[in-house]
């Protein structure tokens, strides 16, 4: 005890003496976020780690062309002008993008950001033979980029991007695309992997250091362009924490500010300690692809029996309340949500539509995982599904592997996995391809795309072409709605729930307003001093 | 003497050559693949192809572990494909951090187990020994990572005396074993690492012991007129080779790093390290750290026979 205390008395003596060196009177303010990720994310333009990649690092140190506005929370999130101002589509060409480009703006490295560079940036995604191409970036990205042709500098400040096939909803992945330092990456010899030690975008934050597995550190960018959103902190502190229980002893210990998706039975502990834990709507869907092909799911019937067997409320109860009842691809806030069929609790009815269809028991096999990027709590949740269906007269056996397990059944289709007759799998849902689109389109059955049992639908098939050559926004709209409708007439997945994020943050945190999206604005939160 | 090391270091080499073949193909009988996590979910056939051969993965696999094993001869590892950054070097920095972790634990569990299984020995049949058999069931038997959670929720969120996470106030980086400050992050996966061999040696040592007490010769050493003090010595070194063998394989297992605790308390040592490169299938990180491992492994058996040779003659002859 005597050592410990003259050790810990040498320390305090040290760290005055440390401190009385510096010469910056004024103490940092610090932002620590524990991550549910297990590593750093990619930093070197398009991140990893799924979309908490992009929240916390993509959007933090890079600017795309067009940006999500994430000042509100009682809307979805919607696009706004980021390092373009406008874009259009050419009136003479309907196969070509124009985007105009912000002016004055510099990379963190003094760089300017141009016409020229974004030229720079779409090659890097998209050409093999240019200097600054990546292979790992290029595949990440690539269901984004299918589609371009070429890419054009009109003048320096516009481009044009030239499109294989006409794409009404082109822009929309223009968001997902990081503006990375040209010169930066030069300087770094063309090398990825020295770029990743010394990262520029145009982001609100620049990148100070990191640590493999351990942290990654921002400073803020006082010269940021959109001054709003100039950060109210001078540094973010990004740290894996893979484990839900240890994120939040780490809140209640004051290791950390704020923790992404505590696990519910903590959350009545953290509220207790004086945490604020916020949840919301976002583009979000747990549920079940389904199997057109082999099995009982061919059958209408046995679809809608399987949705009209789920008792949601139940769901919501065991999960504390975190989540939204799911009965259709995106939730009721969604703008192209609609008038969907609402598949509401009936058992009698389930086990009536079993009997119709001559399956009962109606024997089914799913495939689903243990955990997962937006999985939620997965084996709890299936084990309840399991369980109503049961009810209602089918026979569930589940399959649980790993989620690598599982997404390798999922990107190779029902073909290769023809015992499966579900698959469950989580889904963003903020752009009407990669949400609604590619569970229904032909063109992305397994293994080309995201069509896994291989659903089909002629009147779809010819909205989804109205919709790619409308450029009218209310009229493209009107269709993607009604390619929402027919999936739930159709009883295309099995819906069960729409996330909510809980995150919880400690009292010390002022200003944040969690935004209906993947994606969150970090930089009004103000942490109040409060040194004990 | 000479001949008989000779001859234990030299059946060390198809054990670890064997040992490689092993970890190398483990991970491909693991359903999944470490490419998912790179491509998008739609991705072309072309976009694989590109990322295969960016990987070496188009190879048949007994030409990519000929590659592979050449390469591992000489240091190198490969590269992460998660993180592209070389194995060599993200697997000896989360060694590093384990060894710390692991060597604190071993000193804990042996020391304190050897004086409480000697006690128990002595004592046997008393109150004295009849506590420590009961703590040493308590510590095999409770499950470690849930050990690891209670301590944390006592020591850190209830009563807030110790970090809860994390290796030092910013990480890896500032943690010193000559600064309190940072030092304290150590101690409660410490407690929850040395509580398994904590119970495992302190039976081992109590069995060993109090059998060795049971022989004749300690009969013939107490006839003879011999201290207690000096018969509980002979006693020991006569035990000695029966601990020491279950102290090197726990003294392996610490090295391992457990994904569990690691995981638990954020430490970025070895079992973090393996943990998230399960999750991603990420090939090149997986076997590198599993050899190394292995090999460890390997080292500590063969150490710890040469010291069991050097303390008990007998083994040698047989």
């Amino acid at each position: 005890m005597k050592t410990s205390f003259r050790r810990l008395a040498a320390g305090m003596v040290m760290g005055l003496a440390a401190a009385s060196a510096a010469p910056a009177a004024h103490a940092e303010s610090v932002l620590r976020v524990a991550m549910t990720a297990g590593d750093i994310p990619d930093v070197t333009g398009q991140p990893d780690q799924g979309f908490e990649g992009y929240r916390f690092v993509g959007y933090s140190l890079y600017d795309a062309l067009i940006n999500w506005d994430l000042t509100r929370s009682d809307r979805e999130a919607t696009l706004k002008p980021g390092l373009a101002t406008k874009w259009s589509i050419d009136p003479a060409d309907n196969k070509r993008w124009i985007f105009e480009l912000r002016q004055g703006i510099k990379f963190h490295d003094g760089c300017p950001f141009n016409a020229d560079t974004v030229v720079w940036n779409v090659k890097r995604l998209t050409d093999n033979t240019v200097p600054q191409f990546v292979a790992k970036q290029f595949a990440a990205m690539r269901t984004r980029t299918v589609n371009i042709a070429g890419v054009e500098k009109i003048d320096d400040g516009k481009v044009a991007i030239i499109m294989k096939e006409p794409d009404s909803l082109f822009y929309i992945q223009m968001s997902f695309w990081m503006m990375v330092s040209n010169c930066q990456f030069e300087k770094a010899g063309n090398d990825n992997g020295k770029y990743a030690l010394m990262p520029s975008g145009t982001g609100p934050y620049k990148f100070d250091k990191f640590v493999p597995r351990e942290r990654l550190e921002l400073v803020r960018n006082a010269d940021y362009w959109d001054k709003p959103r100039i950060p109210k902190h001078d540094r973010l502190v990004l740290i894996p924490m893979p484990e839900a229980t240890t994120r939040a002893a780490a809140l209640l210990a004051g290791q950390v500010d704020l923790v992404e998706a505590p696990s519910p039975d903590t959350v009545p502990r953290l509220k207790q300690s004086g945490m604020t834990v916020l949840t919301n709507a976002y583009p979000h869907n747990w549920a079940y692809q389904l199997n057109f092909v082999d099995g009982p799911f061919k059958d209408k019937r046995v679809r809608q029996a399987a949705n009209y067997a789920l008792n949601r409320a139940d769901m919501k109860e065991m999960l504390g309340g975190f989540m939204i009842e799911g009965y259709a691809t995106v939730p009721p806030n969604s703008a192209w949500f609609g008038k969907p069929v609402k598949y509401e609790y009936d058992p009698k009815k389930a086990a009536a539509l079993l009997k119709q269809a001559g399956c009962y028991p109606c024997e089914v096999t799913f495939a689903i995982s243990t955990s997962g990027s937006g999985q939620m709590q997965p084996l709890p949740m299936n084990e309840l599904v399991k369980a109503q269906l049961e009810e209602a007269g089918f026979k569930v056996k589940l399959e649980v592997m790993d989620w690598n397990a599982l997404l390798d059944v999922t990107f190779k289709g029902r073909e290769k996995f023809p015992q499966y007759h579900a698959v469950n799998v989580s889904r963003a849902t903020q752009d009407p391809f990669s949400g609604i689109f590619r569970f229904a389109m032909k063109s992305q059955n397994a293994p080309a795309g995201g069509n896994w049992g291989w659903y089909y639908n002629a009147e779809i098939e010819d909205l989804i072409k109205k919709i790619y050559t409308t450029f009218d926004e209310v009229a493209r709209d009107k269709m993607i709605v009604k390619v929402h409708e027919i999936m739930n007439d159709d009883a295309a997945m099995i819906w069960v729930a729409h996330d909510v994020n809980p995150r919880a943050l400690s009292p010390k945190l002022k200003g944040f307003v969690q935004a209906q999206s993947w994606f969150q604005d970090l930089t009004p939160i103000v942490v109040e001093d409060k040194t004990n | 003497m000479w001949l008989y090391v000779a001859r234990r270091i030299l059946y060390a080499v198809p054990i670890a050559l064997g040992v490689t073949a092993f970890c190398f193909a483990l991970v491909y009988l693991a359903p999944g693949n470490p490419l998912q996590l790179l491509l998008p979910p739609d991705a072309s056939a072309e976009v694989i192809d590109l990322i295969k051969k960016t990987y070496g993965f188009d190879k048949p696999i007994p030409v990519q572990y000929a590659i592979w094993l050449g390469r591992a001869l000489t240091g190198d590892l490969g590269v992460s494909i998660a993180t592209n950054r070389p194995v060599t070097g993200e697997v000896l920095g989360a060694l590093s951090n384990t060894v710390i972790l692991s060597v604190a634990a071993v000193i804990l569990a042996f020391s304190l187990a050897f004086t409480l299984g000697l006690l128990a020995a002595w004592f046997n049949g008393r109150w004295v020994d009849r506590l420590v058999t009961g703590f040493s069931i308590v510590g095999v038997s409770v499950p470690n990572y849930w050990l690891g959670m209670v301590l944390i929720i006592v020591f850190a969120v209830n009563m807030n005396w110790l970090p809860a996470t994390g290796m030092g106030s910013k990480g890896s980086e500032s943690f010193r074993l000559t600064d309190w400050e940072q030092l304290r992050h150590a101690i409660l996966p410490v407690v929850t690492m040395s509580m398994i061999p904590l119970g495992i040696i302190m039976r081992t040592t109590r069995s060993a012991v109090s059998e060795v007490l049971n022989h004749d010769f300690v009969q013939t050493l107490r006839a003879k007129g011999l201290g207690e003090f000096a018969v509980l010595r002979h006693a020991v070194r006569n035990a000695l080779p029966a601990v020491l063998a279950v102290m090197g394989l726990q003294f392996g297992y610490l090295m391992g790093g457990s994904i569990l605790i690691e995981t638990i308390f954020t430490w970025p040592g070895t079992g973090f390290l393996l943990n998230k490169a399960i999750l991603t299938r990420d090939i090149p990180v997986l076997q590198g750290t599993i050899l190394v491992l292995a090999l460890i492994f390997v080292a500590t058996n063969l150490v710890v026979d040469l010291i069991q040779t050097a303390v008990d003659p007998r083994i040698k002859r047989a």
